[in-house]
């Protein structure tokens, strides 16, 4: 039991998961594992990987609501940011479409087989895959995520053992704090385990830089207002606040962002 | 080919040459769009070509126009003062802006063609016309510039037409390799797909896989059709059956299909594989993307001299997950178009949530029944 190596499969289509079934079976004297679960879409899969920890996950790419390669990012993501080394699942993809971006997959630290998959090819990629090291497969799927354009359309949050997916288009914004991020939208407010540098990098065109610590969403924003801080001490000069659109709460801009920032309204 | 479907050759005939111009006139809307509408002006044998009937033609009309031998000397000199520049100009400024024309849209290529003889024709007789026509008044003259710019722009057009259909009458593989491409785009995915299925259920429904490979020959028989043979619609409505079946296996309860084929035609006659992309589009877009089942209504009629086909499926909530297949929809409109010309119609709207495709060909009847399966038992 100690020494199997888990394995979470998640296809959309009963049959192609029943397949691989089937042939991890087949495989079990040479490769010892479990199967720890399957998922026919991606919130299932990520409350399993949650739950289960898998070692492997055999990751279809065409799913309903999320592709795989989405998929893996927030897999990817959640690992690179947290602190304590959380285990990284190890994926491979698994695809009917040849033409799915095969060169972004040439990134060694990443494998996919093509369906329908053969025994020997899929054993080949498990024992290939707990070989690698999951720092390479982030970078590896950050990569693949960049060369299909894949960007993620939600943030995943997972909230008492359950994974819930916020659509981007409603976060007003990130702010950092201690160890988590704080993802604001209208209605509340959730933490995520992910690093602020990465957010901005994958999601330039929407989130601006406003402080060191916090990224607001372009379209959120409804003005800038200019404040003195009236303290006891007369503390401090003027600086300017992020005025948003749904909320009442306000954001201080950095004087180092505000070069930036301000060219946002004219 | 299938026993079940002849040979093309004997599909003409029975349909009283429907196929062949269907080719040809397959060929013609099909380039017209790609190739460029103007001819190779630079093309020393076409220059030739268009300068020799235009000035057998201004000869011509010397001729008809003039009374004797002085007559026609002067005839010759009035018309090819102006036939002449405006001629050779217009080669060589075509010629010129060949390159930056022939990308452009079939209007604007057109409009140049047209506008750079008749603009020239313009200039060239408001040049020398005073030294031709000497004695006419003000008006009679203005009248003379404007037939002449008028005729311009009609040679002009005749010969682009010309050229235009000499190239395509030597192009005729075109069409055809064209529409081939058409129906190749979407079969991979299927094919692999369809595959895993079977493998998934080899050892747990044998008789399943089975009948799964039976259906999956009995569709790649037709894919590999040719696209321009007719078949009567319960044919084709086989094929969609059969896809579906296939489908059905590999998305399971998110699939739901309705058929309504009461006032169904079956004997209607269609190009082969109309149809069955249409019904795989709804189930792409439709009912892939989604988590939750989906249903699918096809419903076939037949109003008046016309077929009907109806499919319904729920509208796409984000934007597509596989590009490639958007391209599905206008594909088969192409053909429509390549096919039928105007008498096909195909439109496409959505509200609440639904996405309705609504497909109208003229009802074409078949001659000879033939013997083939017409029925689909999805159990079998």
């Amino acid at each position: 039991m100690s020494d199997a190596i888990s394995i979470l499969i998640v296809d959309d289509e009963p049959v192609a998961r029943s397949r691989l079934r089937e042939l991890l079976a087949d495989l079990a004297p040479d490769f010892p594992h479990r199967i720890v679960g399957e998922a026919a879409n991606a919130p299932e899969a990520l409350s399993q990987i949650e739950a289960a920890q898998p070692q492997i996950v055999l990751l279809d790419v065409q799913m309903p609501g999320m592709t795989g390669i989405e998929l893996a990012r927030h897999i990817s993501a959640r690992s690179a940011a947290s602190e304590t080394p959380k285990p990284m699942p190890l994926v491979i993809f698994v695809t009917a479409f040849e033409e799915f971006a095969v060169e972004a997959f040439e990134v060694r630290a990443i494998d996919y087989l093509l369906k329908p998959v053969r025994a020997q090819r899929l054993l080949e990629a498990l024992r290939r895959a707990v070989t690698r090291l999951p720092s390479d497969q982030i970078q590896a799927i950050d990569q693949l995520a960049r060369a299909t354009n894949t960007r993620r359309r939600h943030l995943s949050v997972h909230e008492r053992g359950r994974v819930i997916l916020v659509p981007l288009e409603q976060v007003i914004y990130l702010k950092a704090e201690l160890k988590y991020i704080t993802v604001r939208t209208r209605e509340r407010e959730y933490l995520i385990e992910e690093s602020l540098t990465a957010l901005e990098d994958e999601f330039v065109d929407r989130f601006v830089r406003i402080h060191r610590n916090a990224l607001v969403a372009r379209p959120a924003i409804a003005g800038f207002e200019r404040v003195t801080p009236t303290g006891e001490d007369d503390a401090g000069d003027p600086y300017w606040q992020v005025v948003l659109r749904d909320i009442p709460e306000r954001l201080p801009v950095s004087r180092r962002q505000w070069s930036t920032v301000k060219n946002l309204v004219g | 080919m299938q026993p079940a479907s002849q040979p093309t050759s004997s599909q003409a005939p029975a349909d009283g040459g429907e196929p062949g111009s269907a080719a040809a006139k397959a060929r013609r809307i099909s380039d017209g769009a790609a190739a460029p509408v103007l001819p190779d002006c630079c093309n020393i044998g076409i220059t030739l070509r268009i300068l020799l009937p235009l000035n057998l033609a201004g000869g011509l009309l010397a001729l008809a126009m003039g009374t004797g031998w002085a007559d026609l000397g002067r005839r010759l000199l009035e018309i090819g003062a102006v036939l002449e520049p405006v001629a050779l100009v217009s080669l060589v400024a075509l010629c010129g802006m060949r390159k930056t024309v022939n990308g452009k849209p079939v209007r604007v290529q057109w409009l140049v063609g047209l506008a750079v003889p008749a603009g020239l024709t313009l200039l060239v007789c408001l040049m020398i016309g005073r030294l031709l026509v000497p004695d006419l008044a003000p008006q009679a003259f203005a009248w003379w510039v404007a037939a002449r710019c008028l005729i311009a722009v009609a040679l002009a057009a005749l010969t682009i037409e010309f050229f235009r259909l000499r190239a395509l009458s030597l192009s005729p593989s075109l069409a055809e390799a064209r529409l081939q491409a058409l129906q190749a785009r979407i079969r991979p995915h299927f094919l692999f797909n369809s595959l895993n299925t079977v493998l998934g259920l080899m050892r747990a429904d044998p008789r399943r896989a089975e009948s799964t490979l039976e259906n999956l020959a009995d569709l790649f028989r037709v894919f590999m059709r040719d696209t321009r043979a007719l078949v009567p619609l319960d044919e084709e409505v086989v094929t969609c059956q059969q896809y579906l079946a296939i489908e059905q296996l590999r998305l399971g309860d998110r699939l739901r299909v309705k058929w309504d084929t009461d006032q169904m035609q079956g004997d209607a006659l269609l190009p082969a594989l109309l149809l069955q992309p249409l019904v795989e589009n709804a189930v792409h877009h439709g009912i892939e993307p989604r988590s939750e089942p989906g249903e699918i209504t096809i419903i076939v009629s037949r109003p008046g001299e016309r077929v009907r086909v109806e499919i319904l499926n729920p509208a796409e909530e984000q934007q597509p997950v596989r590009p490639g297949n958007q391209m599905a929809l206008s594909n088969i409109r192409e053909r429509l178009l390549l096919l039928y010309d105007m008498e096909a119609e195909l439109k496409t709207s959505e509200e609440n949530g639904q996405f309705r495709l609504l497909l109208e060909l003229p009802y074409r009847k078949e001659r000879r029944r033939r013997d083939v399966r017409r029925h689909f038992d999805p159990d079998r």
